[in-house]
């Protein structure tokens, strides 16, 4: 494995092609480096361009201008060169060993692609995982019937399909102002919005009001929320919310029910749409071994970055959602400086030539950034969704719930690690996606501590499921690898 | 429930597949969990833990909610699978079995 | 890290793993004081994440009596940690893929009959597929030990532990021993963060950081650090009960009562233990899945959700360091179990605490001197 002069098959792999992928792998690209790009989906764009190049949705004030903006980045890829390799599920990335030689540092991808796996050798890697949503753990989530506000726009994007029957949204953040109006635009049903912004949180996003008043967004942004309020009946002030199913079973939701004011109201509901926002997508980074730290403003894990998304480990940046929440124009600038880094790094253009060609992206990137910490401070979910009520299941795999956390930290869990050897929680496949903030949390409040304190999980590939087969399959030595991976 | 909007394509772009053997139709570019809920089956397999019914969560590959069996091969994600002609699509119930 | 500030040990054990936390029950059963000081957390390394294989079957014959031994106390392992530990017993079987292999199996086990134990018998083809419907088609026999089983190792790590406080003991976690020193009949353990522990004895049971702490009195061991790789598939209807091995190359392979697979065996990944970590060798993992490929056809649609390795001591000779410090008294090793320790925790600790408490133990310990080592 330390043959001393690699092939490499690529100068650069960029993972994710959403507007931080696809503006890194053409600018990379474009300045003579071999990239490829490599994706989960069909198409180009992540989840917020998602399906840009073939939405069914054609009518465009529907998903509205700042969808749209999607298509403009891909010319650019286009024109660069960057191979773009769509239905790639990268499950694993090796950091290079430290003994290797100087300049011989090859990093390993583990992909798979049309139902085989194999190793990919490159120079440098650049993460544009994107972000996910929040979870958002109350009792009945796991019911058919609930998705992700985020899911719900997935399914407008790539296939036109909007909720019928009786529809509630819960939660809060511009995400699920956004789905309203797209929903409102298309003509689609929706019965209630119940807001959970804490009514505390407003006194400590006001002094952060100034910089958000610079915000490019803050119009449309408003305008937006306006007309959704004017039209759709907003609910505010929820602080208590569970899915139920039918009497006796738990089959499909039937009905929402919320607590305002200290009362308990009920809808019917045959869809419950929850959204809490968005947390950096950092499954990939964290099984490379890159270092995180806990963000007490975004209350989520960010992987540690520098000012051109370098990591921890040497070879791995990270640009985009995935190093931290900013929305998809930040991530496209990021995606920029990152690509101008690793050119750099891999001595394609000089230190002084990275940082002249960084300027006008830094400028970009601080305006997109502009009004982030009040939207951060506003939308933060309150304590009660983020460390539910004991009868709550946390984790969805293993169907852990957070009294069970809890009991674990009274025998002894100290930390999300010990939680999975105690509870199974997070050992399923989501390999804690859906769990891993909201465990942190629980055993965090439960010991007393702050979040930084206790940790996250130690993620370990695959991070995505891989069969036995396509293992089985993969090249076994170094010959292997140069017999069978040619392109 | 998920329903199609009216202005959206469909005849030329029909894809003719089958959930649990009953025949279903979808449209091109629709993945496998879209095109579940867009012939109204919201719960496509239960767990292998307690058996509570599960449907489609998150749309984009991270919650492992909509695992389906797809001709044959089981516990692939629904969301991340393109509908095609002729695809045999089953709900899954449990613990899978292990081929034999 | 004020909960040790007045109390006075009679033993420091250094290490939390499975070995350290046995010593600190057993030492604590006799009423002897035990401070174990646990560099991260018990059961972090290769206690809490290995295979969890509770097997007799297939060891070094030295290994054999102490083997046999712990197996005495596998079997009533509530009585001893009031905690079943997961532990199962459905057998151990190594099979057979050629009729050379098989042959081998025969001399095993001719073998073991001459040293007088009887607990590993050569079974045929039918009876094979009796005990595993799902092995391959080639395979022709198999060596089978029916007493063995598997246990959960971060369960059983943290129920030793359990047992150990609950009688007394005192656990220090998240200081790293830097410095080991004795004068005047007493030893001082230093750890990273500044700390200082006093006590007569010491018991050396740190792993794969084992040989710094016998380096510090003089006796340097060819110890390597490996990190021994499993993976583990989702959830799939139970069908088969033994762990089952192969003869002719590495593996370990068993289903969990809920439903998951675990595949390993001991190929090995990079471990960095400066770091505490592990990096996984995915051109390894895939030569474990090949032969899961080949001996269970039916895995073959399986889905892998996770792998991962532990970090690991193994010894040249492939068997462990037990006894008395050669350099030192009232220094006792108990480490390089190399990948196969955890079913002679329960036993390794009972052995410990009687040289500690009484000079001597009715086991065969000598192949297991540090001596072997010395220049």
């Amino acid at each position: 494995m330390s043959a001393p002069n690699p092939k490499f098959d690529f100068d650069i792999a960029v993972v994710g092609s959403g507007p931080a992928g696809l503006a890194a792998a053409a600018l990379a690209a474009s300045k003579g480096a071999s990239v490829v790009l490599l994706d989960e989906q069909a198409e180009p764009g992540g989840q917020i361009y998602r399906a840009v190049t073939e939405t069914p949705v054609r009518d465009r004030k529907v998903l509205g201008p700042d969808y749209w903006h999607g298509a403009e980045l891909l010319g650019p890829l286009r024109d660069s060169g960057a191979a773009h390799w769509p239905g790639a599920v990268v499950w694993s990335v090796a950091r290079p060993r430290e003994d290797a030689a100087d300049g011989h540092r090859p990093i390993q991808i583990g992909l798979s692609r049309n139902g085989s796996a194999a190793m990919l050798t490159v120079r440098h890697v650049i993460l544009a995982t994107g972000a996910l949503e929040r979870p958002f753990p109350i009792p009945g989530w796991t019911l058919p019937g609930v998705l992700g506000a985020g899911a719900a726009q997935v399914l407008l994007k790539t296939s036109g399909l909007v909720p019928s029957g009786a529809t509630v949204m819960a939660g809060s953040g511009p995400l699920l102002w956004l789905l309203a109006w797209q929903y409102l635009q298309a003509g689609a049903r929706i019965d209630a919005i119940l807001d959970t912004t804490p009514k505390e949180n407003w006194r400590a996003a006001l002094p952060l009001l100034p910089g958000f008043l610079r915000s490019p967004y803050l119009g449309k942004g408003m305008k937006l929320m306006l007309e959704v309020r004017r039209k759709l009946t907003v609910i505010g002030n929820v602080t208590a919310l569970r899915a139920e199913g039918a009497i006796g079973g738990d089959s499909a939701l039937k009905s929402v029910v919320y607590t305002r004011n200290g009362a308990e109201h009920r809808l019917p509901a045959d869809t419950l749409l929850l959204h809490h926002g968005v947390i950096p997508n950092l499954n990939l980074a964290n099984a490379t071994g890159c270092a995180q730290r806990w963000d007490e403003q975004q209350r989520c894990w960010r992987p540690t970055t520098d000012e051109w998304g370098a990591t921890s480990v040497e070879g791995v940046s990270l640009a985009g959602d995935g190093a931290g929440i900013g929305g998809a124009r930040a991530a496209e600038e990021a995606g920029r400086l990152a690509a101008l880094d690793a050119l750099h790094r891999l001595g394609r253009i000089g230190r002084e030539q990275r940082d002249k060609a960084a300027v006008p992206f830094r400028a970009a990137l601080d305006r997109a950034l502009t009004g982030r910490a009040f939207l951060d401070t506003l939308y933060t979910p309150a304590e009660a969704f983020r460390a539910p009520a004991d009868d709550t299941i946390v984790c969805r795999c293993e169907e852990i719930t957070a009294g069970a956390v809890r009991e674990a930290v009274r025998l002894g869990c100290s930390g999300p690690n010990q939680a999975k050897s105690f509870l199974r929680c997070g050992m399923g496949p989501c390999q804690g996606r859906l769990c891993g903030p909201t465990v942190t949390e629980v055993i965090a409040a439960e010991r007393g501590v702050s979040p930084a304190e206790v940790g996250y999980y130690r993620l370990r590939p695959p991070v995505k499921p891989i069969t036995l087969a396509e293992l089985a399959a993969l090249p076994k030595t170094d010959a292997d690898i140069d017999a069978v991976f040619k392109h | 429930m998920f329903r199609r909007l009216p202005e959206i394509e469909t005849a030329t772009q029909a894809v003719s597949f089958t959930i649990d053997g009953r025949p279903a139709s979808a449209r091109a570019g629709d993945s496998v969990a879209a095109a579940l809920l867009a012939n109204g089956v919201t719960a496509c397999r239960t767990t292998p833990v307690s058996g509570a019914a599960r449907g489609p969560y998150c749309m984009m590959g991270v919650c492992f909610d909509c695992l389906v069996t797809i001709d044959g091969t089981g516990n692939r994600q629904g969301c991340q699978v393109r509908v095609a002609p002729g695809m045999a699509v089953e709900t899954q119930n449990g613990k899978r079995e292990v081929e034999r | 890290m004020t909960a040790t500030a007045s109390f006075k040990p009679d033993v420091i054990v250094i290490g939390g793993g499975l070995h350290g936390c046995s010593a600190a029950l057993q030492l604590s059963m006799r009423g002897v004081r035990v401070l174990v000081l646990e560099k991260d957390h018990v059961a972090r390394h290769a206690s809490g994440v290995n295979a969890g294989g509770v097997r007799q079957l297939g060891r070094h014959v030295a290994e054999v009596p102490l083997s046999v031994a712990s197996m005495a106390l596998w079997h009533r392992i509530r009585d001893l940690v009031d905690d079943d530990c997961g532990f199962e017993s459905h057998g151990q079987i190594k099979v057979a893929e050629s009729e050379a292999e098989l042959a081998t199996s025969h001399a095993r086990v001719a073998e073991l009959n001459a040293l007088g134990f009887t607990h590993e018998e050569v079974v045929g083809r039918d009876e094979l597929r009796a005990l595993v419907p799902a092995i391959a088609d080639h395979c022709v026999g198999a060596l089978v030990s029916r007493g063995d089983g598997a246990a959960i190792p971060f369960r059983t790590t943290f129920a030793f532990r359990r047992k150990a406080i609950s009688l007394g003991a005192r656990f220090q976690e998240g200081g790293a021993v830097t410095r080991l020193a004795r004068r005047g009949g007493l030893w001082t353990v230093e750890t990273a963060d500044g700390e200082k522990f006093e006590a007569p004895v010491v018991v050396n049971a740190a792993g794969a950081w084992a040989d710094r702490i016998a380096a510090q009195v003089g006796e340097p061991v060819p110890l390597e650090v490996i990190a021994p790789m499993l993976m583990i598939t989702a959830r799939v209807a139970p069908f088969i009960k033994p762990v089952v091995g192969a003869t002719g190359r590495t593996l370990s392979f068993k289903q969990f009562p809920n439903g998951t697979v675990l595949i390993g065996g001991g190929l090995l990944g990079r471990a960095v233990r400066d770091e505490n970590r592990t990096e996984l060798d995915f051109s390894q993992v895939s030569v474990n899945a090949r032969t899961v490929w080949d001996l269970f056809p039916c895995m073959r649609g399986a889905t892998i959700v996770r792998s991962w390795a532990g970090i690991e001591a193994r010894m040249p000779d492939q068997i462990p360091v037990i006894g008395p410090s050669g350099t030192e008294p009232d220094l006792y090793h108990s480490f390089g179990f190399s990948a196969h320790g955890f079913q002679l925790g329960p036993i390794v600790g009972r052995i410990t605490a009687d040289l500690i408490t009484g000079g001597s133990t009715d086991l065969p310990i000598a192949p297991f001197s540090i001596g072997r080592f010395a220049a």
